[in-house]
């Protein structure tokens, strides 16, 4: 951090992370802009192949950047090497060096920026106690447990005081119970932060909870961005519409009545004219096994069942047909229908459960 | 007496009954097919070894034992071995880390060069070492003229001719580790603040220790069976350059019972060495 | 042994080397003309040979027991001659040790006798020459060296044979004659190996045959001295005793006996015996 560059800005109040990233690899470029003040958690949503990691790689100097700007606190960083970035690195597997202790771990960065051995032991030794891992600071990392070693990985990224912090998809390697506890305790400690902070995940529940604000990428490119409600009610791609579990369609509204791009027409309560989104989710679709008499002849299909899954005590029901779409019903109500692959139903949502908005 | 092993009964019922047929078993678990033939190979190996102790002229040893040629012999194989070792891990792995960290045009050639010593016959190695550091050499003559170093029948000549066949062990044994070695530890270092020097200092080489381990015993091992290189570079001289090999060598011709003494003290000392670093060195683990 | 049966054994040595005088006398008398001696000698000898010859031959008889062993082979098609040179108690230890080996020529009784010890070989060795030593320095001489004394200059880097090596026990012996005691850079395991290292210019001298520095020719420079004269070293050849072809091997001794074949060990440098 000592020989960090800066030029020269007129108006000081640069802080915070600017950036440009612009990463060619051939087959795959990247290129997507990312600002944060201090103080805010940002995460990168995509699915496997969207860029993210290359992304977080590109922050954190372990990739050229082919063309962009990165500026962190009004200092230009591109060029610099990583070891003279003020960004800290939590990685997906933690990269604890296996031969130093979790305080010799801890302590490595303050180490490397010219404290001696007492004082960056002193330094480790506070963190692991804000870790609540006091008692673990002597232990080689073998010896800890999943979410002993994140926390441990987390307090030496943080002990360099960096200016950005960077996390890899800092809850993949826990199993589902660790993540409950790690993940609020991450909580705590990205709301005290003070610098800017970026996770990078396929975990939207991680995302939201984890992070104020949300960047979706879909090859390499920003499809989405803005606050975890924001995107969970307006999704505007099929890959965020299923993250957060809704059916999403795209068509051409007139006041009332969408008519989607691929020909069916759906009912809304908004009166909206031109493109539109429409997304109703699974938990509102009703199915029937004839043609219900009486309802209205409005946002009601006839589809094919093409597969069926449980999902905790809920069938999701995958259907095919007038209009594709996913179905949630309870395991009696699909008994009842005699659900099977093949069969021919009636599925009706009520305008109330849709909810349209802009493209 | 075959132990009852209740797990894998638990296993195959799960499995849904005993359908593989198992390999003859022995006690210990070894499938025979590979019990005999290891057996066999112990045996070739160890054959001449128990051969040498069994003619081994025990009454006249002390007495052969006491003669100073020995201990010189001995005392100068120890030490060049160890230099050469020493000289072959300051220059071997920095080499090895260039060649399995980076990334060059000609690199597979340049690694193909370095492992030549190893398939070079030892006195073509040692001619070859006089043509390139003798008097009259390519860089020897310069060596002479200008700081009047001569390598030719000198101790220092016996430590260059064991570390040019000793050295690619250990260079092909660190590279070897370094590639199987996550290069994401020195990345996680690099975001901490660590140079790639420091990354390199601080976290791949305590990783890679047991692989520089392992090579420099198979070095050291390498460096004090040299013959072929030693008298053809630096020479024969009693206390100077004369070292085992080259003593039991000539002292074969015309009193085999020194030569068999010479031997079993080269073989002690080895065996004590080799012994003593257990074999958690000897794997690359 | 028993005293009877070392009577015997001297019985044996006597006839033995009486025989092989008389055929060293018959194989110098019958030929003026190489070409007629030799078909004499092979149309006397047993009916047309064939086969492989293997020769154990001393380091320093390289370049003349090849000429001869090709010669061999011309007149006798069919056969051929292989060499192993080296220092003759290596090879002697190689016999002893069970190499298949059908002639053995040392550079020395002493390393001769290595063999014989073992009852490896068939009758008594016969001198066939006698070498003597010689200094050889670099081309053109230049740290003038004239005489043996001259070698113990603390300047010069010279190498010897090693004393278990016939050329080295000879230069020992020389050296001792004089009483001149040299410290030499190294002690070579055998006569080429000394050599070389003069021709390389790693060695200013070394003390090695006559016939070496013959073979050398333009690389290295003699300097004859007179203390080689205490020192000369009679060469035996012998057959031996498991030869795979005693009667190629019986023929090829008998050549390296003959006149002819005397002439090109002569022409090597090597001295009568």
């Amino acid at each position: 951090m000592s020989n960090l560059r800066t030029t020269a800005i007129e108006g000081t109040d640069d802080k915070g992370l600017d950036a440009h990233l612009i990463v060619d690899r051939g087959t795959f470029r990247l290129d997507i802009e990312l600002t944060a003040a201090p103080g805010d958690v940002v995460a990168l949503l995509g699915p496997n192949g969207a860029g993210k990691t290359t992304a977080l790689r590109a922050l954190a100097g372990l990739v050229h950047l082919t063309d962009g700007h990165l500026r962190l606190d009004g200092a230009e960083l591109d060029r610099t090497p990583p070891e003279s970035r003020p960004v800290g690195v939590v990685f997906q597997d933690y990269l604890l060096f296996p031969h130093l202790t979790a305080l010799d771990n801890v302590g490595f960065g303050p180490r490397c920026q010219s404290a001696t051995k007492a004082e960056s032991r002193a330094i480790a030794a506070e963190w692991l106690d804000r870790m609540g891992l006091a008692e673990h600071a002597g232990a080689k990392p073998r010896r800890l447990s999943g979410g002993q070693a994140q926390r441990v990985a987390v307090a030496r990224a943080l002990a360099t005081r960096p200016r950005l912090l960077l996390l890899d998809e800092p809850l993949a390697a826990l199993d589902a119970r660790t993540r409950l506890d790690v993940r609020a305790q991450l909580r705590r400690h990205l709301a005290e932060f003070e610098a800017v902070a970026v996770l990078v995940t396929h975990d939207p529940l991680d995302a939201m909870v984890l992070a104020d604000r949300l960047v979706v990428i879909e090859q390499g490119s920003i499809v989405q961005e803005g606050t975890p409600a924001d995107i969970a009610r307006h999704p505007r791609t099929d890959y965020i519409a299923q993250l957060v579990g809704l059916n999403l369609y795209k068509g051409r509204a007139d006041g009332h009545t969408v008519t989607l791009d691929t020909g069916p027409v759906i009912t809304t309560t908004e009166d909206l004219q031109g493109e539109v989104f429409v997304a109703f989710p699974p938990s509102g679709v009703t199915l029937y096994g004839s043609r219900p008499t009486g309802a209205s002849a409005r946002n009601l299909w006839h589809c094919e069942v093409a597969g069926l899954e449980t999902h905790g005590d809920q069938i999701r029901v995958d259907l095919t047909g007038e209009l594709p779409l996913a179905a949630d019903l309870t395991t009696v109500a699909a008994a009842e229908l005699d659900l099977h692959q093949g069969a021919l139903v009636w599925a009706t949502v009520k305008a109330t459960q849709t909810h349209a908005y802009p493209a | 007496m075959t132990q009852l092993d209740t797990s894998d009964a638990a296993a195959e019922t799960l499995k849904g009954g005993p359908g593989r047929r198992r390999v003859r078993m022995t006690g210990r678990g070894v499938p025979l097919p590979l019990l005999i033939p290891a057996l066999v190979g112990l045996a070739f190996l160890l054959l001449p070894l128990v051969a040498l102790l069994v003619r081994a002229p025990w009454r006249s040893l002390p007495s052969q034992l006491t003669s100073t040629e020995v201990w010189q012999a001995l005392q100068l194989s120890l030490f060049s071995a160890t230099a050469a070792t020493a000289v072959s891990l300051v220059l071997g792995v920095p080499l090895a880390w260039v060649l399995a960290r980076t990334e060059f045009p000609g690199r597979g050639f340049l690694r193909a060069l370095v492992t030549l010593p190893l398939v070079l016959p030892p006195v073509v190695g040692g001619v070859a070492l006089l043509l390139a550091l003798g008097r009259n050499g390519v860089v020897g003559q310069w060596l002479d003229s200008w700081f009047g170093i001569t390598l030719p029948f000198t101790t220092t000549g016996v430590v260059v001719a064991e570390a040019f066949v000793a050295m690619p062990f250990l260079v092909i044994s660190v590279e070897g580790t370094l590639r199987a070695a996550d290069p994401r530890y020195e990345e996680a270092a690099q975001t901490l603040g660590a140079s790639r020097f420091t990354a390199f200092r601080r976290v791949t080489l305590p990783l890679i220790a047991p692989g520089i381990a392992a090579g420099a015993v198979l070095a050291w091992a390498r460096a004090l069976g040299e013959f072929g290189a030693t008298i053809t570079f630096a020479g024969n001289f009693p206390g100077r350059t004369q070292t085992m090999p080259l003593a039991v060598y000539l002292a074969l011709q015309n009193d085999p019972e020194a030569a068999i003494a010479l031997s079993l003290v080269l073989l002690a000392v080895s065996i004590a060495v080799l012994a003593g670093l257990r074999d958690r060195w000897m794997t690359t683990s | 042994m028993t005293r009877s049966a070392r009577r015997t054994r001297r019985t044996l040595q006597v006839a033995g080397a009486g025989a092989a005088a008389l055929l060293a006398l018959s194989a110098c008398s019958s030929s003026d003309d190489s070409s007629s001696s030799k078909s004499d000698s092979s149309a006397s000898a047993s009916p047309k040979m064939s086969g492989t010859v293997t020769v154990f031959a001393a380091a320093s008889l390289q370049e003349s027991f090849t000429t001869l062993g090709k010669e061999f082979e011309k007149a006798n098609p069919g056969t051929k001659v292989t060499f192993n040179f080296g220092g003759s108690d290596t090879l002697a230890a190689s016999i002893t040790g069970g190499a298949p080996a059908d002639v053995f020529a040392a550079a020395s009784p002493k390393t001769m006798a290595i063999v014989t010890d073992k009852k490896d070989a068939v009758g008594t060795p016969a001198t066939f020459v006698r070498n003597q030593l010689e200094i050889a320095t670099l081309p053109g001489n230049p740290d003038k060296v004239t005489s043996l004394k001259d070698l113990t200059k603390s300047s010069l880097k010279v190498v010897l044979c090693d004393k278990t090596v016939p050329c080295g026990a000879a230069a020992q012996k020389a050296l001792t004659a004089s009483k001149l005691k040299l410290t030499p850079v190294s002690y070579e395991a055998d006569v080429k190996s000394a050599l070389t290292k003069v021709e390389l210019k790693e060695a200013d001298a070394a003390v090695v045959y006559k016939t070496d520095v013959h073979a050398a020719g333009s690389k290295v420079q003699g300097v004859e001295f007179p203390e080689s004269a205490n020192a000369i070293n009679d060469y035996p050849i012998v057959l031996l005793k498991n030869a795979p072809n005693a009667v190629a091997a019986k023929a090829f001794i008998a050549l390296v006996q003959s006149a002819e074949g005397q002439k090109v060990l002569s022409a090597a440098g090597f001295l009568k015996p």
